[in-house]
């Protein structure tokens, strides 16, 4: 399936994984009463911070977002993906690292978890990091910078 | 292997499946859906979009339940206060998501994928939360 005018969107399978992303969501809310933010859960497994969580509940969640990945690509046979080069790749971990823990979240626990229930911090940290997000790309490639290999 | 590890083993386990399938592990996917001057790719709003609507309506559903299944209490932020830290942090983690098409879950995620540098993904964002718990402690 694509959208006429936007030939590399894969708006279905986007849509199905959000759904799976939501449910898993749900679970981490409707069972352990925990909000699925991986920012936060991956503080807490290595004891940089985090929430009230178990240390050992929060490895389970950290080691199962690589498993789930390796289902879906033993199954379809190979997943595609184009990385950055390590330099922009530790530059960013470490801003991603600084900026979620300062943030109290990331794409999950704000975005996902947190506009959802039109929570106002959430909505103003989903909508900064959109911003900063848009403006650092378009920048760089005005820059002529090309990150992905 | 009791219901409080197998629950989050599970939740993280569909995470890491969705993330895949929605196709934000591909940096080049995330870094397409921020090209709004450019080749924009609009497929991470339809995984927002989708994940959204399902929390909805779990959020719909928490007020009816006294406890979670399998915790005691429900834990969900209360703060509704707009601070500096949060826009600023928020700004940060947007630079660094916008310089290399990665954010935390699928940075972990990317592990079977791209081993080698989606090591160096967490490796690093390991160290940023570590700078940052050491320069709040003085």
């Amino acid at each position: 399936m694509t959208i006429p005018g936007f030939p590399d969107a894969a708006p279905l399978a986007g849509l199905i994984g959000g759904i799976l992303i939501g449910v898993s969501a749900a679970i981490m809310l409707l069972g352990m009463g925990r909000i699925a933010g991986v920012s936060g859960i991956f503080a807490k497994a290595t004891g940089v911070g985090g929430s009230g969580m178990s240390r050992g509940g929060a490895w389970a969640f950290v080691l199962g977002l690589p498993l789930g990945a390796l289902i879906v690509a033993l199954v379809t046979g190979g997943v595609e993906a184009q990385f950055a080069g390590f330099a922009p790749i530790v530059v960013a971990g470490v801003l991603v690292g600084i900026g979620t823990r300062l943030g109290s979240g990331c794409t999950s626990g704000h975005g996902v978890c947190g506009v959802s229930r039109l929570s106002a911090r959430s909505i103003v940290a989903t909508a900064t990091f959109m911003a900063a997000g848009i403006v650092t790309v378009a920048v760089m490639n005005a820059m002529g910078m090309e990150v992905l290999k | 292997m009791s219901s409080k590890l197998i629950t989050p083993l599970i939740a993280g386990t569909i995470f890491g499946a969705g993330l895949t399938i929605g196709g934000m592990t591909d940096p080049a996917r995330v870094r397409g859906f921020l090209d709004i001057f450019g080749a924009w790719d609009p497929t991470l709003a339809f995984v927002m979009g989708g994940a959204v609507i399902v929390m909805a309506v779990a959020w719909g559903i928490v007020p009816r339940m006294v406890e979670p299944l399998f915790a005691e209490k429900f834990h969900i932020p209360d703060r509704t206060d707009l601070t500096p830290s949060l826009i600023g942090g928020s700004a940060l983690f947007g630079i660094g998501w916008g310089i290399a098409g990665l954010c935390p879950g699928p940075g972990i995620a990317a592990l079977v994928i791209e081993p080698a540098k989606a090591a160096a993904f967490v490796a690093s964002m390991f160290a940023g939360m570590l700078i940052l718990r050491l320069f709040e402690r003085n």
